[in-house]
């Protein structure tokens, strides 16, 4: 068989995420470089497969089509077992799997079934003299490793955010695909999803960041960063561990070291002094603004522009200033 | 209950880091190691679950050179009571390679509940705990941020982006702990670090699994270039904004 690449496309809602389309656009790269063709398989419940165009669009060939009722929310073992099969069955050079939270889940799954490592949140897949190389940021973004596996199936998870979408379209044949394993069969039984609303946009995907910390003094200050979240219109907020820990945000907004790694082209830090560990989650941003009152905070040695002052006083009128910019566009 | 924890011995984050000699390792030289983060609070999750269940027994396992045995002794400072060293002259970079050696080890402990870190905060994988679960057919969270456990069953929430998922499952059972189950780890007592010395450590040689992962190269990111600040206060937003639009063209 050809050098074929498999992409788990992750979908949730009804609906594709669009790490699922970075992922295909990635596959499709790597597919082009070894000769073969981008299978793309999506789990969902009844009418998932509506969402083959999408996947044919930025160069799916074939979309396999696994529904059922049982996949309406991501089914660790049924979709592990399904995709192994698939896998196997399908004999495939490479799979490819999102770095969120559900294809980290999933890929360490599939590689431990099929006894083959995997390399982990890769920033770039390529193919090298035939063999499937990627680049992965360790040891808190501070090193660079290039890895190069050995291994059919190679399997590999992409970074949200690390691959822009294509637009090589493909036929995208739709094949059905049976579960491997019963969905509800499996041990853990998932009893409760709570997604806050789905116009949020995740940290992983968000072009801008607007993050705060214990600067702003208490949690309801956090509508200043909402506030300019909104005038930018494509932000998401993120928070500092202080904040996190106080209860202000979620942990799930906290960046860092032990929290979210992002890269989004345009990171404001507002009432954050820029720990080590702070800057381990957001240094590769593309562009970093820092608001702080202290002149000598840490943040304005990896910030590109630095305002000194006070939040309160500065917040309100930048929010203003960028929804006017907004509005000239 | 009988609870496993996996802890890796892993270099401070806040050094600044040098390539080795071989261009595809990061040198060790002035660097100073510690347990991954994520492990700290899984030891310190799966103390505080024997606290309050009463009774019970924590052993923390770790696969690495000799040096992995002072880790190994911190957690027992913190109150862990067995550890076991597996032995191997480097830890290799193919998380599955690790995990056959530790689900060798694990597999005839009659652990109740194993833990892992969600990841190590040096390798950036977070592939090593969901493999376990796999090898060892156990039913298997990964990035959980609650835990509790009642009799035989399990719940756990995992976030997820944009939300939270709730699970239960039945023990025995593999967790990976994200941050949020507990706020901090506990230090080391004084009491701790002399009972620690007590307590029994085994060694002895890793079963490593075959690797397919290798590194071919590592290297250091660009440096940023020096940033500016634009000015103090509301008065520098105009400039602010001139900036984002014309120099760095994000607005
Ligand atoms: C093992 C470990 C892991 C960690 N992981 C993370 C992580 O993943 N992410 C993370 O963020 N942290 C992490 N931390 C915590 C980190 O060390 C810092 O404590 C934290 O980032 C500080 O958050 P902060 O900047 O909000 O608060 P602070 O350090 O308290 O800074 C507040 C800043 O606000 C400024 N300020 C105050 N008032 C105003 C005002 N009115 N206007 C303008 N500026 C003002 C101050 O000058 C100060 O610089 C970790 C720590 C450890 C030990
Ligand atoms: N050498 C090791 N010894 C013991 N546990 C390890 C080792 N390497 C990884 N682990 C465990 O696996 C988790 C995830 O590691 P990784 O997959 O490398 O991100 C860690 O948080 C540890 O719990």
């Amino acid at each position: 068989m050809a050098d074929n690449i498999l992409v788990v496309a992750e979908a949730r809602g009804g609906d594709v995420r669009k790490v699922a389309l970075e992922v295909i656009t990635a596959a499709r790269v790597l597919a082009d470089g070894m000769g073969g063709d981008v299978h793309a398989m999506v789990f969902g419940a009844a009418g998932i497969g509506s969402v083959a165009p999408k996947l044919a669009a930025v160069g799916a060939d074939v979309v396999l089509v696994v529904e059922h009722a049982g996949f309406e929310t991501y089914n660790a073992e049924a979709v592990a077992a399904t995709v192994a099969a698939q896998i196997t069955s399908g004999g495939y050079r490479a799979a490819l799997f999102g770095a969120s939270a559900m294809g980290q889940d999933l890929a360490p799954r599939i590689g431990a079934k099929l006894r083959v490592g995997v390399a982990a949140d890769a920033v770039s897949v390529i193919a090298e003299a035939g063999n499937v190389v990627v680049r992965h940021p360790m040891n808190t973004n501070k090193v660079i490793a290039t890895m190069v596996l050995s291994s059919t199936p190679a399997l590999v998870s992409v970074r949200p955010g690390a691959v822009s979408v294509g637009s090589t379209a493909k036929a995208g044949t739709v094949q059905s695909v049976a579960p491997a394993m019963d969905p509800s069969a499996g041990r853990v039984k998932v009893t409760g999803v709570s997604l806050g609303s789905s116009a949020k946009l995740d940290l992983a995907e968000a072009p801008v960041i607007v993050s705060g910390g214990r600067g702003l003094k208490a949690a309801e200050h956090f509508s200043l960063v909402e506030d300019l979240a909104a005038a930018f219109g494509n932000a998401a907020v993120g928070a500092t561990r202080a904040v996190t820990d106080d209860g202000w945000r979620p942990h799930s907004d906290q960046i860092g070291q032990t929290g979210r790694q992002v890269s989004p082209n345009l990171y404001v830090a507002v009432g954050i002094s820029g720990a080590i560990q702070h800057i381990a989650g957001m240094r590769n941003s593309k562009t970093i603004v820092a608001i702080n009152k202290d002149k000598d905070a840490p943040i304005f040695k990896v910030a590109d522009y630095g305002i000194v002052g006070d939040v309160f006083e500065i917040m309100p009128v930048l929010t203003a200033a960028v929804k006017a910019a907004k509005a000239q566009q | 209950m009988k609870i496993a924890v996996c802890i890796k011995r892993v270099a401070d984050m806040g050094a600044r880091f040098q390539i080795g000699a071989d261009g595809a390792s990061v040198s060790d030289a002035g660097i100073k190691y510690d347990m991954s983060d994520f492990d700290e609070w899984a030891v310190e999750a799966a103390l505080q679950l024997n606290e309050k269940h009463g009774g019970g027994e924590v052993t923390v396992i770790s696969l690495g050179p000799d040096s992995a045995q002072e880790t190994l002794r911190k957690a027992l400072a913190m109150g862990a009571d067995k550890a076991v060293h597996l032995k191997a002259d480097r830890i290799p970079f193919d998380g599955f390679a690790i995990a056959e050696a530790l689900a060798a080890e694990l597999k005839d402990g009659g652990f109740d509940l194993v833990l892992f870190g969600r990841i190590a905060v040096d390798s950036a994988a977070g592939v090593t705990g969901a493999m376990v679960a796999e090898l060892l057919d156990m039913p298997c969270v990964t990035a959980v941020s609650k835990l509790e456990v009642s009799g035989t069953t399990g719940t756990a929430e995992r976030q997820v982006e944009g939300g939270v998922e709730t699970l239960s499952f039945p023990l025995p059972a593999l967790c990976t702990i994200d941050q949020g189950l507990v706020t901090q780890a506990r230090y080391p007592s004084l009491k701790g670090i002399m009972a620690a010395k007590k307590k029994p450590m085994e060694s002895k040689p890793a079963q490593l699994g075959a690797i397919s992962v290798n590194v071919s190269k590592m290297e250091l990111p660009p440096e940023r270039s020096a940033g500016r600040i634009v000015g103090e206060g509301a008065a520098a937003v105009p400039e602010l904004i001139r900036l984002l639009q014309t120099e760095a063209k994000v607005l």
